[in-house]
């Protein structure tokens, strides 16, 4: 909301600075996002401020109101014009291009003189002729041009830095006075205010000033709303017929007859350009002024046109109905489109069709044109909630629709008639006919809200007497009573302009709002909390899960966080090319990109998509994720969300260093380690690692993790298959997936430790061959179980494939450390243990110890 | 026979000075001290000398052998000494080469950021509270007092979940804040004791998504970190100082802060806090967009309906709400210009946290 400064002080005081009433107003909610200088200097640089700071100072000695007194032809230049300007001090001749002082051209002595923004030799103007993107100044010299001897100019707009415009030099209202500084005259300071959904009253100037005067204890002016109507009365000239009140609670009309269609005053286009409306005619720019000073949007109909179509339809006067569209109805709007209408939006018609979308915008037939002459003037209150729906399935924002769904008070409807019929006459003559048709069937409850010192202290923490309560309400008119009782009790009254106060303790948390404002947020002490802190519970969960990030980045991966929305393409790249399940997903009615059109079922997808992105960048990635994966279930309305814990590593064992150090490339056993030790870390208890079936991974080097009975997740190198279907790297690639709930629920909430032992420990080594089929952790499971509790350690330290052992045979190479808790061992101890898992080896395994 | 002694002694030091290496100086020592070396033949002679001459010879001689070995000993230590001289000078190397890299794992920036917050909250006694990412509209919005068609919602346009039932205006979303999880908090301690629910006090961590084209300032999918306090005695002002408190915790003891009047449905009264920004000062750039202030986070009273639709009496119990993005604060402490980069995982970003 652009808010001129000069237009505000209309209605309300200012005598503070314009920064300090910039935070102010920032502090108070509507915040000023930036400062335009129009012509006024820009603060100093270095002075702390409070918003974007734009803008371009016109010095007040240099640029002031001139007045063209004749416009003669240039002796040879077809396109340039002489002008006779009095600068208040002296005549002058300008030389200008301007096309729109052409009809002046060779008319001999003007009477009135057009009075222009005349620049004085030496003054700073921006040059409009600059292609730079920032704005380059220009300071006025003495030259010749085409023989003749220029030094000043008549500024265009642009060159004064008010809008873009170019094509011709400013022509100033005829009232002008002549030789005045120009910034005294059309100066001004814009506010570029962010307005708030529940701010929307303050969505024009009144509503500022309001605001404005609350925060600084001013006297709010409210605008004149009075105007001579000199025609017979509307009555009889059209008829108003609300069909459904809910959506149409008030509906007003009125007229004006022979107005002349023509521009406003200068003064009024520079104010609807400062609050980037553009200027149309007098007619139109009434009902915006109007619009932009109270905020009630106002519709402007032909009232001749309107006649037409009554009496064509063979009724007298025009009837205006309101109702909503039916599906599928058709209007064209005044932009030109054919819009098909939906049932929730309402229409306003006559009794041979749609006139205009009801408070986002008119129709095509029935608009002002360049003949009209009477018009019919509507200012209503229509539903928000129908408006906004309307806004956006016909994606048409508007002025008008901006303020209608965001409710506008219908007390405002006759309030904008009344200002927009005194403009147009202002600006456009005519005469106004007497009084208004006025349907109000639906007057909405302005609340009376009953609050106590008590609880604003209890809200806000602050002690305020029944009197300043009631002394900031007023302020923002509402009307308050303060009946003599104890406790005191301030009953507050919602002023008719605003909609968003409800009622009981919602209305008391409304008011506070408005208190605290007005009080001033930044005079809120600060305080600790004295409330009874609540029971304590933890988050076991997130615990375990953190601790998890911890142990793995420990281990050397880096987390990553992917989007988790993604297609159920890019998830099927995990399986073998035609292996991919028919999954169900939860699917995005209104995807951005078919690249994030459902929520991810695999986190394993998430991390092969990082080391696809990453690997041409280096050599080594090693990266893990946790989080949710979200799975459709049968005749649950949401998804299950499962929580996951996903890895991938590829590439070198160690990173490159000059010393030369070659430590192979990561295969399964590097991920396994990983898992182990991570698990191991967690103390999970007794897990076990299983070969397993995965058309992910390779069927050879593919295992799944059990925890007692159950599986919670499996990892391997990646098949060569789903390789191919991503641009990776040449190094095995192993990745996991978990379960990471089922991790969570296994982790105990304590683990016992081990003393450390008295005895010392006896080292032994044992090697032993036996068919390649048979897997290494059967042999160590029995070495373990015939070790029993002296057993303390068991180590795989060799594992040796051929001539030695000979064909289909492997040897595995055990350290083993025994300690008994109690007594040191003796060389029999250890043999008799030894002998018995020779035995074993032997007699369960066909195995046997390798000499 | 005492200058024989002393002839003796004179040889064996002689013959010590030439020594270099140890090898040397063992042979030297068989020579010298050896069984057969010409002190222990002395020794050995000492029988076929006078009774009275034999102490002074004895004597003599002892103290000839002590020489030797105090030499020996000497020249001992001398070698070992050099030996490790020479080999320091030969083992030194160039100190300059880098050392050998060793992979470092690293906690991705939002999951720093997020403990960096769990921790300042959980010093003022907030638990975290963590609640589903797929939500219905009833507790995205409607129970948050964002009616159906409510023009808040204008700021949080979500993403729509297929779902097999026409929903009517309660369809499936991604969620577009935490907030959920005050209702779901909230109505689970109401559950245990409805009548006198206990007090709240809570921070909701977690991913939420926003219909938004992604751009170096919007992704569609951000973490949040909101927060909650339920009691019978809790004031906005207690909101302000226990924020100023978490920014000053975050960005400084010095840092300051403003809270300025705003409007989120959920809270009565509604604010932002606002930190003096740190990359200019207060002077004004464009990080700041020239204001001088960095909005950080968004709070507020609870509002009545919410309170109401989490069990709590909001006649009988007053709350303070605040959220705010980890991104835009890891973004701001480390100038970082691009929120792509979060979940991009390019590990050229992520290796520099
Ligand atoms: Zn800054």
């Amino acid at each position: 909301m652009k808010t001129p400064l000069t237009w505000l002080k209309e209605y309300v005081d200012i005598d503070i600075p314009i920064e300090d009433l910039a935070r102010r107003m920032t502090l108070a909610g509507l915040e000023v996002e930036e400062i335009r200088y129009v012509g006024y200097p820009l603060p100093d640089a270095a002075q702390r401020r409070e918003a974007k700071v734009s803008g371009f100072a016109w010095g007040p000695d240099e640029i002031v109101v001139g007045a063209i007194h004749e416009v003669m032809p240039h002796p040879d230049a077809d396109r340039l014009v002489l002008c006779k300007l009095d600068d208040g001090e002296k005549m002058h001749t300008v030389l200008t291009g301007a096309p729109n002082l052409f009809p002046y051209k060779g008319a001999g002595e003007l009477d009135p003189p057009l009075k222009v923004a005349y620049a004085r030799e030496g003054a700073t103007v921006i040059d409009a002729y600059s292609e730079s993107a920032e704005m380059e100044y220009t300071s006025i010299q003495r030259k010749k041009i085409r023989g003749v001897d220029s030094y000043s100019m008549a500024c265009s707009e642009k060159e004064l830095g008010i809008s873009d415009e170019h094509e011709g030099i400013i022509l100033l209202d005829a009232d002008a006075p002549t030789g005045v500084p120009l910034v005294d005259y059309i100066g001004d300071i814009v506010f570029d205010i962010a307005i708030t959904p529940n701010f929307a009253r303050d969505a024009n100037i009144i509503g500022v000033a309001r605001e404005v005067a609350a925060i600084t204890g001013a006297e709010l002016r409210c605008p004149d709303l009075t105007i001579p109507q000199e025609g017979a009365s509307i009555q009889g000239k059209v008829e108003v017929e609300i069909t459904d009140p809910a959506l149409n609670p008030r509906f007003c009309l009125g007229l004006i007859e022979n107005a002349v269609i023509q521009p406003s005053p200068y003064k009024v286009r520079l104010r609807l350009n400062l609050c980037g409306v553009r200027a149309i005619n007098a007619l139109v720019d009434a009902t915006n002024y109007a619009m932009l000073e109270l905020g009630e949007p106002l519709h402007a109909f032909d009232y001749d046109i309107l006649q037409k179509r009554a009496q064509n339809d063979g009724a007298e006067v025009p009837t205006i109905i309101t109702r909503s569209a039916k599906a599928g109805e058709k209007l064209v709007t005044l932009d030109g489109e054919e819009r098909t209408l939906d049932d929730f939006t309402i229409l306003v018609t006559d009794q041979t069709g749609p006139l205009a979308l009801a408070g986002v915008m008119g129709g095509a037939d029935s608009e002002i044109n360049d003949e009209t002459a009477n018009v019919l003037l509507e200012g209503a209150a229509w539903n928000m909630i129908n408006t906004r729906r309307t806004v956006m399935a016909q994606s048409l924002p508007s002025e008008a629709a901006y303020r209608f769904s965001r409710g506008v008070h219908p007390a405002l409807a006759p309030q904008g008639v009344m200002r927009g019929l005194r403009l147009m006459q202002e600006w456009a003559g005519g005469t106004v006919a007497q009084g208004l048709v006025d349907e109000y069937p639906n007057p909405p409850h302005d609340p009376t809200v009953e609050i106590t010192p008590q609880n604003v202290r209890r809200w806000l923490g602050i002690d305020l007497s029944a009197e300043e309560i009631a002394g900031i309400l007023e302020s923002l008119e509402f009307e308050c009573e303060t009946p003599p009782q104890s406790p005191p009790r301030i009953a507050a009254k919602t002023p008719a302009h605003r909609l968003d106060i409800g009622t009981g303790v919602v209305g008391k948390a409304d008011l506070m709002e408005e208190i605290a404002r007005v009080y001033g947020y930044d005079r809120v002490p600060e305080t600790r909390m004295a409330d009874a802190l609540p029971p304590q519970r933890g988050n076991h969960d997130l615990d375990i899960e953190e601790k998890l990030r911890d142990m793995l980045a420990s281990l050397g991966l880096q987390e990553v966080i992917n989007h988790r929305l993604t297609s159920p393409e890019n998830e099927a790249r995990r399986f073998p090319a035609g292996e991919a399940p028919e999954e169900a997903y939860s699917e995005l009615v209104n995807p951005i990109s078919p690249e994030r059109s459902v929520l991810r079922r695999s986190l394993l997808s998430s991390v092969l998509n990082t080391v696809e992105s990453n690997y041409r960048i280096q050599d080594r990635i090693a990266i893990f994720e946790i989080g949710p994966v979200f799975l459709p279930h049968e005749g649950e309305e949401l998804p299950v969300e499962a929580s996951r814990l996903a890895l991938a590593i590829t590439g070198p064992r160690t990173l490159p260093d000059w010393g030369g150090a070659v430590a192979g490339e990561m295969d399964f056993y590097d991920l396994k380690g990983l898992l182990e030790t991570a698990l191991g870390g967690l103390h999970l208890g007794k897990v076990r690692y299983v070969g397993g079936k995965n058309p992910t991974f390779h069927p050879g080097k593919c295992a799944d993790v059990y925890l007692g009975e159950g599986k919670i997740g499996s990892f391997g190198e990646l098949h060569p298959l789903v390789r191919e279907n991503y641009d990776l790297p040449g190094t095995p690639l192993l990745a996991a997936e978990f379960n990471l709930s089922a991790i969570i629920t296994a982790v105990p909430a304590l683990f016992d430790v081990s003393p450390i032992p008295n005895q010392p420990p006896v080292f032994e080594d044992l090697a032993i061959v036996i068919d390649e089929d048979i897997p290494s952790e059967k042999v160590a499971a029995l070495i373990r179980q015939t070790g029993g509790k002296i057993l303390t350690d068991l180590r795989l330290f060799d594992v040796y494939r051929g001539d030695q052992v000979g064909e289909g045979k492997k040897s595995l190479a055990y350290s083993l450390v025994y300690v008994h808790p109690e007594r040191t061992l003796t060389d029999k101890d250890v043999l008799k243990i030894r002998k018995s898992i020779i035995y074993r080896v032997e007699r369960e395994l066909g195995g046997k110890l390798r000499d | 026979m005492l200058e024989k002694l002393e002839q003796i002694k004179k040889t064996a030091l002689t013959a010590l000075t030439g020594i270099e290496g140890e090898e040397a100086l063992n042979k030297w020592k068989t020579t010298h001290l050896g069984r057969s070396s010409a002190i222990m033949d002395a020794f050995k002679s000492m029988g076929s000398i006078s009774k009275e001459d034999r102490g002074i010879m004895g004597r003599t001689a002892n103290q000839v052998k002590l020489a030797l070995q105090a030499a020996l000993d000497e020249k001992k230590d001398a070698l070992h000494q050099a030996a490790i001289q020479h080999a320091l000078q030969e083992e030194k190397i160039d100190v300059t080469l880098p050392g050998y890299a060793i992979p470092r794992g690293r906690l991705h920036p939002a999951t720093q950021t997020l403990r960096e917050i769990y921790r300042v909250f959980a010093d003022m006694g907030f638990q975290i509270y963590r609640s589903r990412e797929v939500e219905t509209d009833e507790y995205n919005f409607q129970l948050l007092n964002f009616p159906p068609h409510h023009p808040a919602r204008e700021m949080q346009d979500s993403f729509y979940v297929a779902s097999d039932a026409d929903r009517g205006d309660n369809p499936i979303l991604m969620r577009t804040h935490t907030s959920p999880g005050q209702i779901h908090a909230m109505r689970e301690l109401t559950a245990e004791a409805p009548d006198n629910p206990p007090p709240v006090r809570i921070i909701l961590p977690g991913m939420c998504y926003r219909y938004e084209q992604v751009s170096t300032r919007y992704e569609s999918q951000f973490t949040q970190v909101e927060g909650l306090a339920v009691g019978k005695d809790i004031t906005f002002s207690d909101l302000k100082g226990t924020l100023s408190d978490f920014a000053r915790r975050m960005f400084g003891q010095d840092v300051a802060s403003r809270f300025r009047a705003s409007h989120f449905p959920f809270t009565e009264p509604s604010a932002e806090m606002d930190i003096e920004c740190f990359l200019c000062g207060g002077a004004g750039c464009q990080v700041c967009k020239h204001s001088g202030w960095l909005e950080i986070l968004g709070c507020g009273m609870v509002h009545p309906n919410v309170l109401s639709n989490g069990g709590y009496d909001p006649e009988r119990y007053t709350g303070f709400a605040f959220g705010m993005g980890p991104e835009r604060i890891t973004m701001l402490r480390h100038h970082i210009e691009d929120i792509r980069y979060f979940w991009a995982n390019d590990m050229r970003f992520l290796e520099q946290f």
